[in-house]
């Protein structure tokens, strides 16, 4: 019963997104009051309906009924409780619900807070979203129905691969959906920038926090699914330029572009073509991510079983969305010309440079993540584009926005010299060029690469504190720098120390690969590690052989680590839990093997790591989060809240 | 005393003999850090996109004995990839080799980096030129006052 | 007008090519050995030890390589095809059993039919190896001059044997 009321949910939601889209949209349009009413209400109730699906699907989950195929297919009655929640987001069909239940949470966002900004413009907004609503319901309720009742029910489900049986699944999905989806509230409000024509520095303002809050979801999602893959996978790696990666990673670099972009067309009414097409692109490389993973023209581990089905009806969305946004842009741009003028040598110039910088490395990532796509449809063989190609063509197209983003941070509005800027920045730069090239022979051999990485990394986290050091004492009331001016030092900060964990680890991390038998000892990274006994562990749904290795330092044991090997009773292939001792300046990493033949002792392969400062990338990561969230968070785009309450407190004054 | 004595030396003795040195896993490290290195860059043909090095499906095991053999007879990194290329074709390498059909690839971003930087110049130079034309005549400073006041007014 | 319809020229071409990838299959991997010469090898044969074939000795001869497990699924969809395939036409089949203890490869054989005129072992993978297999079944036809011809990646379908590969052998054979 409960399946079913969730699959009418989903139907019904249909025709409200529909009327939604529809009715929003002509009445922002003709400008009838009474159709542009319905878009609020009209969100909630969409919002309201896929929360009651969702909540139906998971509720099916929770209490193991297999009778519906989705999941028997994902979830198994061993499996813990939480992982039967975290399931319901763990193959395509749910996967799309939980995109739709982000997509109605977001137009709920946007339905409550925006009481400033005008009813044409929220009634345009929540119509493309709408519009957006219905092609996902159309397509969960074509292909993708995660509501189908098997007749043949069975005795136990399939079970969650177990490799998504971490708590990593449990956020990382929802955090990146969030930010994919999130995107499109930018893009909405381009679309009704267009339709509008009418494209001021109110419209940035409105659209800012958005933008930013979509931007730092996506952060978050991708930094935990990177860490995820990290301690997971039991290999420790954390990047792979796998497609799917990449897909999360584009709409991030043109997303990280679209944030400054709307920083110049707020301050200076500039570049405004520039910010509505990159918001454009954004959400439609948002898309184009869906498509890539769902349709099965790429491989990858993340991919979805796929349905040739699926994957037509994704490209046609995308060519709807996409190709019609693009079409509006084609010809309204002219409506938007910019404004105002701005001299060589300025902060708008720096931003722009970055920003070309950015896109010019997301067109490069997706030039390489499509190329094999391109080759096979042309008939021209098969070719394999991997991590070599994108660190050969990223890291350089990536290392000037790094040194740009200092001078962009310290250079003046409209007009500064470069006499005036070598001046505020030279000391920053010498002490950055010492520190970097001389930090490296502290740390083992030196090389050129972790040379200009840390020289990099410095001189953005010298020059952010430089800068708010002196907004603190120069300022009359530096309490009253609105927090976003924090916010983004923090975030560049982010990227700094994000930088230096990636340099350090890949300057100087060591493995070694053993044979050990119980009471052997092996070095790594100054570090001994013993192995003091091997158990046979049952787990919930799984047999795990679980390794006590001492991790000791000169002679004293600081910790025990517990590596494990499990295998899962729904599946033959054993997974490593890998055992990781983090600090601040180094992860330490072993992982257990299989058990090696041999007369004599039983031994088992080992593996053990010494990844130094590694988890400075996440630690980067959460802080280009909390920076982000901090510029979303200013006051001013919150100003009619403010308003309304001196006005009131004038009126009650008087009275 | 010397009882005493000869039991603590026999006790470390036995501590000791515990400590061993664990063993490198692989017969020849030298062998086997290049083997890594090399198959790094390489696909495994059945996996779900993953490298030669890190995947443990049947093939990738035997293609890395087959690796570390060439390894061991003398090979080059070039001749190594050359043996797979030829029974596997361009597919197994990550690092797509540079031929007519990936040029487009390798200079793409080169192209695409001078693309943007002529870009900007443009629009750098389209912004100067537009900043010494764009006065305002009385006319056009009137108009723009009408429409500050509307703008205010319907906040 | 005019530039602003380059990002929608570049999306359509976009799209052709993804509208294009949906017909193609990503883990079809296509082989570089069609037009060249087949590998030599010389393999034992299953069930008669000491015994060894070499491929030198299909010169002259179009011959079809066909590698199977007993470990191997789709094998036994393949398999009936082949048998029905040899009573009625006379092409030589050399069987290789790729990556298979002895014995489960002869109870395989025994238990599902044998249509070949020669079935070898090849335990270590390594034949598989310089033929470039990466999945069973796979098979080769190889024509006279000992030149491979055709690679079929997978089970052999009654399309695949009606359309490509009879017509092949005519040809081949003429």
């Amino acid at each position: 019963m409960i399946p079913e009321l969730g699959h009418f949910a989903l139907i019904l939601a249909l025709p409200v997104a529909a009327a939604l889209g529809i009715l929003s949209l002509a009445g922002g349009q003709t400008g009838r009051a009474d159709w542009m009413a319905l878009a609020r209400p009209g969100a909630q109730a969409l919002w309201w309906l896929t929360a009651f699906s969702f909540g139906c699907l998971t509720y099916a989950f929770y209490t193991n009924d297999f009778s519906v195929m989705y999941v028997a297919q994902h979830s198994n009655s061993k499996l813990p409780d939480l992982y039967r929640v975290s399931a319901v987001w763990g193959g395509h069909e749910g996967s799309l619900l939980l995109w739709l239940l982000m997509l109605t949470g977001w137009m709920m966002a946007v339905s409550i807070f925006s009481r400033q900004l005008p009813d044409v413009m929220v009634s345009r907004v929540l119509g493309v979203l709408g519009l957006i609503a219905v092609g996902f319901l159309l397509f969960m309720l074509i292909t993708s129905n995660p509501f189908v009742r098997l007749s043949d029910i069975p005795a136990d489900g399939r079970d969650l691969n177990p490799l998504l049986q971490d708590p990593g699944l449990v956020f990382h999905p929802p955090m990146l959906y969030m930010g994919y989806v999130g995107l499109a509230i930018p893009f909405a409000f381009s679309i009704a920038a267009l339709l509008n024509g009418r494209l001021d520095a109110a419209w940035a303002r409105w659209t800012r926090p958005w933008a930013t809050a979509a931007w730092v979801c996506l952060t978050i999602g991708i930094a935990l699914g990177s860490w995820w893959a990290y301690y997971e996978l039991g290999w420790g790696g954390w990047w792979f330029w796998d497609p799917v990666e990449n897909a999360s990673f584009l709409p991030w670099l043109v997303g990280t572009a679209l944030i400054h972009s709307l920083a110049v067309t707020e301050k200076r009414g500039l570049f405004r073509s520039w910010t509505i097409m990159l918001s454009l692109i954004a959400f439609s490389l948002s898309l184009l991510g869906t498509f890539l993973v769902r349709s099965g023209v790429l491989t990858s581990v993340h991919a979805f079983a796929t349905d040739p089905k699926r994957g037509v009806f994704i490209l046609l969305f995308l060519a709807v969305v996409v190709g019609g946004s693009l079409i509006l842009f084609a010809m309204r741009s002219g409506k938007v010309r910019a404004g105002g003028s701005f001299s060589l040598v300025s902060r708008e110039t720096f931003l722009l440079v970055n920003n070309v910088l950015l896109t010019t490395a997301a067109a490069a990532v997706l030039l390489g993540t499509l190329y094999p796509l391109i080759i096979d449809s042309l008939n021209l063989g098969k070719l394999s584009v991997g991590p070599p190609y994108f660190n050969a063509v990223f890291a350089p197209i990536m290392t000037p926005v790094l040194f740009f983003m200092v001078i962009g941070s310290y250079a003046r509005w409209k007009n500064d010299t470069v006499a005036e800027l070598t001046k505020r920045l030279r000391p920053v730069a010498i002490v950055s060029v010492l520190l970097g090239c001389t930090l490296p022979l502290l740390a083992g051999a030196w090389s050129a690469l972790v040379a200009m990485g840390l020289t990099l990394s410095i001189w953005i986290v010298l020059a952010s504190f430089v800068q708010m050091y002196r907004q603190f004492k120069d300022t009359a009331n530096w309490k009253s720098t609105p927090i976003s001016y924090w916010g983004m030092h923090v975030a560049h900060i982010g990227i700094a120390v994000c930088v230096i964990g990636i340099t350090m680890v890949k300057g100087y991390e060591t493995e070694k690969d053993v044979r050990m038998t119980i009471g052997d000892t092996v070095d790594v990274g100054g570090y001994t590690f013993r192995l003091t006994g091997i158990q046979q562990v049952p787990g919930p749904n799984y047999n795990a052989d679980r390794g006590t290795v001492d991790l000791i330092k000169g002679d004293r044991v600081l910790r025990t680590l517990h590596p494990e090997k499990r295998t899962y009773f729904s599946s033959t292939m054993p997974m490593t839990e890998a055992a990781i001792d983090t600090s601040l300046t180094r992860d330490v990493y072993v992982s257990l093997g299989e058990k090696l033949e041999g007369d004599g002792k039983p031994a088992w392969a080992m593996r053990v790591y010494h990844k130094p400062f590694i988890s400075w990338i996440w630690l980067g990561c959460f802080l280009m989060a909390i920076g982000g969230g901090m510029a979303a968070l200013d006051k001013r785009y919150r100003k009619k809240v403010a308003a309304k309450l001196s006005l009131k407190d004038i009126k009650g004054v008087a009275a | 005393m010397k009882l005493l004595v000869t039991l603590f030396l026999a006790l470390q003795c036995a501590l000791g003999a515990h400590a061993n040195e664990a063993a490198p896993l692989a017969e020849d490290p030298v062998v086997e850090q290049r083997l890594i290195t090399i198959a790094e860059e390489l696909r495994c043909l059945v996996c779900q996109n993953e490298s030669l090095a890190g995947s443990r499906a049947d093939l990738a095991m035997d293609l890395r004995r087959e690796v570390r053999t060439l390894i061991k007879t003398g090979k080059t990194d070039a001749e190594i990839k050359e043996y797979l290329v030829s029974r596997y074709g361009d597919f197994v390498l990550y690092r797509p080799p540079v031929k007519p059909t990936t040029w487009l690839l390798w200079f793409g971003p080169l192209l695409l980096f001078i693309g943007a930087f002529w870009l900007l110049v443009s629009i750098i130079r389209r912004n100067q030129r537009q900043k010494d034309t764009a006065v305002l005549d009385a006319v056009q400073r009137a108009k723009a006052q009408a429409l500050l006041q509307e703008t205010d007014s319907s906040k | 007008m005019k530039k602003a319809l380059i990002p929608l020229g570049i999306f359509a071409v976009l799209l052709v090519f993804l509208a294009i990838g949906l017909t193609r299959d990503p883990h079809e991997i296509p082989s570089p050995l069609i037009g060249k010469p087949a590998p030599a090898f010389t393999a034992p044969v299953l069930n008669q030890p000491g015994q060894t074939f070499a491929a030198k000795d299909m010169l002259g001869k179009v011959w079809l390589l066909n590698t199977w497990a007993s470990w191997c699924v789709a094998c036994r969809q393949e398999h009936p095809l082949l048998v029905e395939f040899v009573k009625t036409n006379p092409l030589p089949i050399i069987g290789l059993d790729y990556k298979d203890k002895e014995e489960d490869g002869i109870k395989w054989l025994a238990r599902y039919g044998d249509p070949y005129t020669v079935a070898v072992t090849d335990r270590d993978g390594r034949i598989g190896i310089d033929f470039g297999v990466y999945g069973v079944p796979e098979s080769f036809l190889i024509d006279k001059a000992g030149i491979i011809r055709y690679k079929q990646i997978g089970p052999f379908t009654e399309e695949a044997l009606r359309d490509k590969l009879i017509p092949l052998i005519k040809e081949l054979n003429k």
